[in-house]
This record gives structure tokens, sequence and C-alpha cells, in this order.
């Protein structure tokens, strides 16, 4: 297609042809090894039984017959939906409000924004090994605040529900991140708009529904897509708190996915999963794309 | 309200406008001084526990080994152990983790920078014919997500015997990534065209333009770019963790936690690494703080 066009392209255009694909030949040489190439082997390899040492035997669909039966591989999608399910949402939630306190004018707001958003710029392995010490059940700071509640000291990493929970409470500290983007979009949300419905005798709260979150709706879409994508890969903190445990209650499913791919070496079987797992987000993504259609308001984003 | 008032001046002698709106006033700024006792309250609130996990690492640290298992816990070491930080960086291979961190991070802002300035200085500072067609393709490897690739990949790095090593993790960031050419372009596209056509009607190549002209322009996108690679870098754990088995090569990230699984040791040791590991994140953090705040908020511009 290009041969035929280059007949009508002008000696410059040529020229900048070639210049162009010059600049980005680093892309497209990134975009053939760690893209095109992945994806079609790993498509190749889901249809066979390879363990990295022995050479590939085609098995067809078996590797993907094998998941319906397989009850790990449906424990482990069932943890990433619930994760996914709560950690996403309340993530918003808690950033929305984060961000309508921080837009209030208060004089040393920085520094308010500097101490919610530190926390995101800790690796999550860190946070992770300090969660150990935060809710152990003896000792712990989660503990003590706890029981000044009058709740028992409990620990939460003996039962596979509030093990989740624990790793859906240790997200929410990236919500500071989140925040400063709703408040960037806040801020760019004009003052008359306010000022008018003010003045046709709007209160606060019909303020904040009937105009922030209408025009920050792109935002929470864009916050969304991102936080599903993230939590259908949640992987780090499961790995370093529980792993994977109790009764595989944070087995989530990219550690399903490691564990088949560099513990079992079944590198055909992982590879489908991988697969499944990309489909899955890709669906969901696009489920929520189409129903948000009718609530997202792009007036002021065009 | 407005009822009330009216009600209040049938009732009582008739009040001058000069005085009632002086009450109004008034009222506004009394309203407007404990919504901010309000809005303050609730920020010192969420920065405590926002910075909880922080300072727990911190004060752990510094805490004696009886003292960890002390209910209720201290929130001031009773006895504070500035020793616990030499002990910990010399009973853990700190050194060999930290470097090897430091390294592989400053490889990976070497290989960003060098690579998305020059994919994304040919997808908008060169006018090719196909230019944004190609560039649509660069959007849509966004969407895909690195459980797919990884399997293959580590097929790849294994054959060319590059596992144990940086290269795995380094490599692949000087072939440009299509969220920082995204990002760059963005900013690439608001230098204005006489600058270069100025540069080129003199005669200078496309690379003395890109490194004279569009480089020095572009420092605050670079900036943003370098700086969250950098720790994204340091963040990483199932990069390491996939493709490095060899202690020597291990960085910070999964050498603690390998650490912790393999060898016996207490808390405050391991926060007191840990504290270590997040320090430099947060002096960059105190630094740069413009940098973050930018970069968050440029994601979300579509």
């Amino acid at each position: 297609m290009i041969a035929v066009k280059k007949q009508q392209l002008t000696k410059k255009e040529r020229a900048n042809l070639v210049k162009g694909l010059l600049f980005i030949s680093p892309w497209i040489i990134g975009f053939l090894v760690f893209n095109v190439y992945p994806t079609v082997y790993s498509i190749i390899l889901s249809f066979v039984r390879y363990s990295g040492f022995q050479p590939p035997v085609w098995l067809g669909l078996q590797n993907y017959q094998r998941m319906f039966t397989d009850d790990l591989f449906w424990q482990s999608l069932y943890n990433t939906l619930y994760y996914a399910v709560f950690a996403v949402p309340i993530g918003i939630v808690v950033a929305i409000i984060l961000a309508i306190a921080m837009n209030r004018n208060v004089k040393e707001v920085g520094i308010y924004r500097a101490a919610i958003y530190m926390p995101s710029i800790i690796p999550p392995f860190a946070l992770a090994l300090t969660y150990i010490v935060l809710i152990n059940p003896q000792y712990g700071l989660f503990t003590y605040v706890l029981s000044l509640l009058g709740l028992p000291p409990t620990d939460y990493l003996s039962d596979p529900t509030s093990a989740k929970n624990v790793i859906i409470s240790l997200a929410q500290f990236g919500a500071g991140g989140t925040a400063l983007i709703f408040l960037a979009g806040m801020r760019g949300i004009p003052q008359t708009l306010y000022d008018a419905a003010r003045i046709d005798g709007a209160n606060r709260l019909q303020c904040f529904f009937r105009i922030t979150l209408p025009l920050l709706s792109p935002v929470i879409l864009f916050a969304l897509i991102t936080g599903l994508t993230g939590a259908m890969q949640v992987f780090d903190p499961a790995f370093i708190i529980t792993g994977g445990g109790p009764n595989n209650g944070t087995m989530f499913f990219i550690f399903y996915l490691y564990d088949n791919a560099f513990r079992y070496a079944q590198l055909g079987y992982a590879s489908a999963l991988a697969l499944v797992l990309f489909l899955i987000g890709l669906a969901l993504a696009l489920l929520i794309y189409r129903v948000s259609q009718r609530y997202v308001n792009y007036e002021l984003v065009s | 309200m407005a009822t009330n008032t009216m009600t209040t001046q049938q009732t009582q002698p008739p009040i001058t406008d000069k005085e009632a709106v002086q009450r109004r006033h008034r009222f506004l700024a009394w309203q407007r001084g404990t919504e901010q006792v309000v809005v303050r309250i609730f920020l010192i609130a969420m920065c405590l526990i926002f910075l909880a996990p922080l300072y727990w690492m911190f004060v752990t640290a510094l805490k004696t080994t009886p003292e960890l298992s002390v209910f209720p816990p201290t929130f001031w070491p009773t006895s504070v152990q500035w020793g616990n930080f030499w002990t910990a960086v010399n009973y853990i291979p700190f050194g060999i983790y930290f470097w090897n961190s430091l390294i592989i991070s400053l490889m990976k802002v070497l290989g960003a920078v060098l690579s998305n300035m020059l994919v994304a200085y040919g997808f908008s500072c060169i006018n090719w014919p196909g230019r944004d067609k190609v560039f649509y393709i660069v959007i849509a490897t966004l969407f895909l997500p690195f459980p797919v690739a990884m399997i293959p990949l580590f097929d790849l790095f294994a054959t060319l015997k590059w596992v144990d090593s940086a290269l795995p993790l380094v490599v692949p960031t000087f072939f440009a990534s299509a969220f920082n050419v995204f990002l760059l372009r963005q900013f690439l596209l608001q230098i204005p065209r006489e600058l270069m056509e100025a540069a080129r009607i003199d005669g200078a190549s496309e690379l003395q333009i890109l490194w004279r002209v569009v480089f020095p322009l572009s420092l605050p996108a670079i900036g943003v770019i370098s700086i969250f690679t950098a720790v994204d870098s340091w963040k990483d754990f199932m990069g390491p963790l996939i493709y490095i088995q060899n202690d020597f090569y291990r960085t910070l990230s999964v050498g603690l936690q390998f650490f912790r699984s393999t060898h016996d040791i207490q808390f405050n040791l391991l926060m007191a690494a840990s504290f270590l590991t997040v320090l430099p994140l947060i002096v960059l953090f105190l630094i740069f703080q413009r940098f973050f705040v930018r970069g968050m908020t440029i994601g979300s511009i579509r």
C-alpha cells in the first residue's frame, strides 16, 4: 500500500516519510517485539502444553476447556471481581470526597494535598510490609484503634473474605492520586455555573449533583476504567501479605497466572489464562463505557 | 430564608438597607469561617489516616524488639533505637539491593527520555503522510495489558540468556512506551512551528532541531516522564520477581520480601529497611512536587 502511495508523493513528502519513520523506528521495533510478537505467541501458546524445557505439545482447546472444571480458576476470578467491585468504586468515592474538601479555599491546602498524595508514591510492596505490622491482631495499631471502638482483636487474615477486605483497604491509600485528577477536573468547571445556580436558589447538594458530578463524569469514567484495569491485575499485596491464602481467599487472577507460569511451569495454560483475563477486562471496560454513555457529559470537554 | 427576612421586616420597625446588607455580610463571613473550620478538621483527619502507614513504618523502625509486642502499641518508642537502621542495612544485603534498584531506575529514565523524545518528535514535529493513522496504533497498544505479554517475553529473554540480569527490565524502555509518547507528543504539538521552520531554513538537521530547539523547550514534560519512570521502576515488584532469581541482582522490592521469607527477621529491622527504601521517593517528591502533580493531572486530559 505504501509502495503505491509513494509514486504520488512529492520529493519532499518522501523525504519527510523517511525521516518520520526513522524517528519513530524505536517504537516500531518495540511495537513488533513487545506487542505484536508476544500477543501472537500468547495465542499460539494457549493451544499447547509447554513447560519451557520440553518441546510444546499441541492440545487444541484443552487449556480453555480445563478452566471450566478448574475450581481455582473460578475462585481466582471471583476473588478478582470481588476486589474490583469494592476497591474501584470505594476508591472513586473517597477520591471525590477528598477532592471536594481540597477544592475549598483553605489557605494551607498545599500541605494537606502533599500529605494525602504521599502514600501514592509509596511502593505497594513497602505499604504491604507495613500493613503486616499495622493489622497484627496482638499489637497492631489497627487492632488498637478498633479496640478503642469496642471491637475485639481479630485476625483479619484468617478469613478469606476479610483478608480480601484488608487488601481492598490497602488500595485506598492510593486515593490521593485520583483525588488530584478530580481536583483538576473541578477547577476546570467555570465558577459562573455555580453563581447562576445560587441565584436560582440551588443549595450545595443540588450544586454538587447537578453541576459538579455531571461535568466531572468524563474524569470519573477515566478513573473507573483505569481503576478497573489496575484492579484486574492486583498482585503485589496479596503476594506479600497473604501469599494467596487463607484458603485461596486472596488468590487473585494474576497470582494464579503467575503460579501456573513460574511455579508449575505450565506456560500454555498460563497463556490461556492471560488471554481470558484480557478478554474479561476488555468486555468489562466496554460494558462500562457503553452504560456510561447515558450518563457521561462531554460538554465541558468539547 | 427570604421569607424570614420579610416577616422580620413586617413586625419590627423597618431597618435601613445598609444594616441588612451588613448583617448579611456578617452572616456570610461567619458561615465561611465555620465551613473553613469543618473542612480543616476533615482534611487534618484525612492527613493523619493517610500518613499513618508511613509514620508507623518509621516508629516501628525505631523500636526495640521487646517493644514491638507491647499492647497498646506505643506511638513513640520509649527508647529510640537509631541504630536499627545501621543494623538493618548490615543484616539485609541492603546496599546491593539499593544499588541494583538505583542503576535500573536510572537506566530506565535514560531509555525512556531518549526513545520517547525521538518517537514523539517523529509523531509531532515532522509532517509525514500517514503519521496520524500510525499514531492510532500507538494509542491502541495502551490497552494491551502486561500479563498477555508476560509469558512470551519471559520465554524470549530466557532464550537470549538475559534472565538474572537487569536487561529484561531496562532494554524495553529504550523502545518507547505508548503512554509516554502520547504525553510528550501532546506537549510538543504546543511548541510553535515557526521555531522549527526557522531552524530548518537555516539548514539544521532534524536531530539538531530536536536537540537545540525542541529539547530545551520540553524540559517540563521530560521532567514528568523521568520522575514517573523512576518512581514506577522503584515500585516495580512483578518485573524483578519474574526475571531476577540471583540474590546478587535483586532489587529492593523483591529483595526485602525475599529476605523476609527466607530469614528470621524482626519487624523493626524490616521496617527500617522499608523506610530507607521509601525515603528516596519522599525526598524526590518533596523536591519535585510540582512535577508529580502535573504528571497526575496530565494523564486524565485526553
